[in-house]
């Protein structure tokens, strides 16, 4: 299905293509996960998980994207990561305040510290990566609609 | 205070394609200018001279930084600026396809 | 759970629905209109149980901080006698669209995606009246303000991308200017919190950054509530939505994110002066004239309509700007007036699009026989909006003219009258060309609407002919408590951080 060179830009685009969007995919999960230590978090590692699924889009054609992720999956998981970020805020009740940072802090600088914050950030980084995939999804299928 | 003027610069340069042009997408764009010369704006009321990125790390006080507020707030003004830009461009599609021109002169269903 | 934990509920619960909606709607048949009744059913419960709250506390004031973070360092939400005005005035529109709309959106594919956008834009628009700070306000502001541009192109039909456009334009470029005014005052406070920053400007007068920021939001704020220099978007966004958008859209949206805000800041933060007034009063009896001759001459049922909102606006912000205790308890009583038959007329105009499938006037005819239930609801909107007594529209006009005169604005109150004859005028049109005279012969076997839309429309018009007794000493708390706040001037901030600090 990869190799078919009807869809799709070039060989060589897709070899580097194949190479790096991989890579891609890892370094926005890090940003993701070290949001609370690091510059980045869930919106700056979002972006970048999405962008390597449009970099796979544009390479390949829609179709090798859309296998991965369907755009009905697409909008589920949108939902599902938008209810992760409520249901982590309202946790915060279980301490008596709206958005209290319940768990345990650790220690500074440490990958697992800060509390509801990673969780925060996998949330948002779930829902903004397949959110702005499931956007120019649309755009796209729109362009094909005229 | 050149700095700021340079960002009003911007600001009516984003505003002018907003009011002048005739293409969607060209006001589109200028919609943009306009969101991207308010954000810098901001970041820059935030800046003070010889400052370093607000980023806490080990062994370093929280001497000299600039302001993190306006950057927390710039952040999220770009989301929101990511969500209209993508909205309009989706209608200005859209709008493609019923009329077959980006012409605003041409696009006149609605009357006055 | 405390029972000042209801406070962010008015937030999490439209939020929570948006996103259950467009998740198990696609699952479970009809379970997006469960869900979304429920939720509104549970916002209006909320809203009038946090009125009743507010009596018992201490300063009439709840202050409620997100995280433990006590202000001006965290956010907080404040609900004091305006907030919860608002609260339930916005609430209550909110349900009865929200049950018209479980029928009237079966013309529609995709009813999931158009509640989770409906519930966006109740959350936002509830976001705007309970916060306290002034980025937070923003973002709401935001948030309502594109759930709202996406809601109006929602039938992509050709006039409906074309007002979508114009209406997301406009309003990106009013949202700019608020941001900017946002910008500056905090690069002049250091605070965004709202009484934080009343407190900070109450003793650096006489700068330059005040009246410049004033103009700023007067621009934005003017621009999102359709102030007429500013109100070009209006007539073609707010007719092009389905019928339930129009009734928000004009019921409650430009009052909560033009009205509301423009008094919260102007009143409460930079502190009302006798300039900004009479800005308000011209622009208020500008709007209420110009818009009302430009409606006479409408054709089309619903752009007629929202000319006459902006007409309405006018006669708010007319009220409000007196800054006489009877100017504004008339402001914001016809703010809650307006919200209610504006919301019935733009239901009924969808009611009539629904039956005889046209809103142009001259073809529709006689419809009064087919369709009394809305007939009947129709004319006791159009007595109410026109002024006649005992309606509610009645005593909040007869208020603002009586301030006119007490204030000496002679030319005013001459101006509010004038405006009356000529909505009364447009109206008998409507009820002539629509509901009275023969019947056009393709529109001979149509029939009433289904009981969910007559439900809503019903209640509706009930309120309106009950709304004059909000004026009885006994009710009027709910009143008197929201002009109290507007009156209290910057003084609002010493009263929050008080209740903050406890």
């Amino acid at each position: 299905m990869i190799n078919n060179s009807k869809t799709g830009m070039t060989l060589i685009v897709k070899t580097i293509t194949r190479l790096t969007v991989g890579l891609i995919l890892l370094f926005g999960i890090y940003i993701i996960l070290h949001g609370h230590v690091s510059p980045g978090g869930g919106f700056a590692g979002g972006v970048i998980v999405a962008l390597s699924f449009v970099h796979l889009m544009l390479a390949f054609g829609k179709d090798v994207a859309v296998a991965k992720v369907s755009k009905n999956m697409a909008s589920n998981l949108e939902s599902i990561g938008a209810m992760m970020f409520l249901l982590i805020a309202l946790s915060g009740f279980l301490g008596g305040s709206f958005f209290l940072n319940v768990l345990a802090k650790g220690s500074p600088f440490d990958l697992l510290s800060a509390g509801t914050i990673p969780l925060s950030n996998i949330a948002i980084g779930i829902k903004v990566g397949v959110g702005l995939f499931a956007i120019f999804l649309a755009l796209v299928v729109l362009e094909r609609a005229k | 205070m050149m700095l700021y003027f340079l960002c009003l610069v911007l600001f009516c340069v984003g505003l002018y394609g907003v009011l002048r042009k005739r293409n969607l997408i060209k006001i589109i764009i200028g919609l943009g200018i306009m969101e991207y010369a308010m954000n810098l704006f901001f970041v820059l009321l935030g800046y003070r001279f010889h400052g370093r990125a607000p980023i806490d790390a080990k062994d370093q006080g929280i001497l000299n930084m600039v302001d993190p507020l306006p950057q927390a707030m710039v952040l999220t003004s770009i989301v929101i600026g990511l969500a209209v830009t993508a909205l309009i461009i989706s209608i200005a599609i859209r709008i493609y396809e019923r009329y077959g021109t980006f012409d605003i002169t041409k696009i006149k269903k609605l009357k006055g | 759970m405390k029972a000042i934990d209801i406070i962010p509920l008015f937030v999490i619960i439209p939020l929570a629905a948006a996103f259950l909606t467009s998740l198990a709607g696609r699952f479970i048949r009809r379970s997006s209109e469960v869900i979304i009744f429920i939720a509104s059913l549970a916002l209006l419960g909320f809203s009038v149980y946090a009125r009743f709250l507010l009596n018992s506390a201490p300063g009439r004031i709840l202050v409620y901080k997100i995280g433990g973070w006590v202000p001006p360092f965290g956010i907080c939400m404040v609900i004091d006698g305006l907030s919860v005005f608002m609260l339930v005035t916005v609430n209550l529109i909110a349900f009865f669209v929200a049950v018209y709309s479980l029928s009237y959106m079966n013309q529609y594919t995709d009813k999931p995606k158009f509640f989770t956008l409906f519930s966006l834009m109740v959350c936002g628009m509830n976001g705007v009246i309970v916060t306290g700070d002034l980025f937070n306000l923003f973002v709401f502001l935001e948030i309502a303000s594109i759930a709202s541009y996406a809601l109006v192109a929602f039938g992509t039909e050709a006039e409906e991308l074309e007002a979508s456009f114009k209406y997301a334009i406009m309003g990106s470029v009013a949202s700019a200017f608020i941001f900017i005014g946002i910008a500056f005052l905090y690069s002049f406070t250091s605070t965004l919190n709202m009484a934080d920053m009343a407190r900070i400007l109450a003793y650096k007068q006489n700068v330059w950054v005040i009246p410049f920021v004033g103009v700023l939001f007067l621009m934005g704020f003017g621009l999102k509530s359709a102030l007429v220099p500013f109100h070009a978007w209006l007539p073609d966004a707010h007719p092009s939505a389905p019928a339930p958008i129009s009734a928000m859209l004009s019921g409650i949206l430009i009052k909560t994110l033009g009205v509301y805000s423009l008094i919260r800041i102007f009143f409460n933060i930079i502190g009302s002066t006798h300039g900004y007034l009479t800005i308000l009063m011209f622009l208020g009896v500008a709007s209420m004239l110009v818009a009302v001759v430009l409606a006479l001459s409408q054709w089309d049922l619903k752009r007629l309509l929202a000319y006459h909102s902006i007409s309405q606006i006018g006669y708010v912000v007319l009220g409000i700007g007196l800054g006489t205790p009877l100017g504004v308890l008339g402001g914001l009583f016809h703010l809650f007036n307006h919200s209610v038959f504006k919301s019935l007329l733009f239901l009924n105009s969808g009611s009539v699009d629904y039956a005889a499938g046209t809103r142009d006037l001259k073809e529709t005819g006689g419809l009064g026989k087919l369709m009394p239930v809305t007939a009947k609801t129709n004319l006791i909107a159009s007595m109410a909006i026109a002024g006649i007594p005992p309606f509610n529209g009645f005593f909040s006009k007869a208020i603002i003219i009586i301030a006119c005169l007490e204030k000496g604005f002679t030319g005013y109150a001459i101006c509010a009258v004038i405006g009356s004859i000529l909505t009364l005028a447009s109206f008998m049109k409507v009820q002539k060309f629509v509901f009275l005279g023969e019947i056009k012969d393709k529109l001979k076997n149509i029939k009433e609407v289904p009981f969910a839309m007559l439900f809503s429309v019903v209640c509706l018009a009930i309120i309106c002919v009950l709304g004059g007794l909000m004026l009885l000493p006994s009710l009027r708390f709910f009143l008197d408590d929201a002009v109290a706040v507007i009156l209290r001037g910057t003084s609002y901030a010493g009263v929050v951080l008080e209740a903050a600090s406890k």
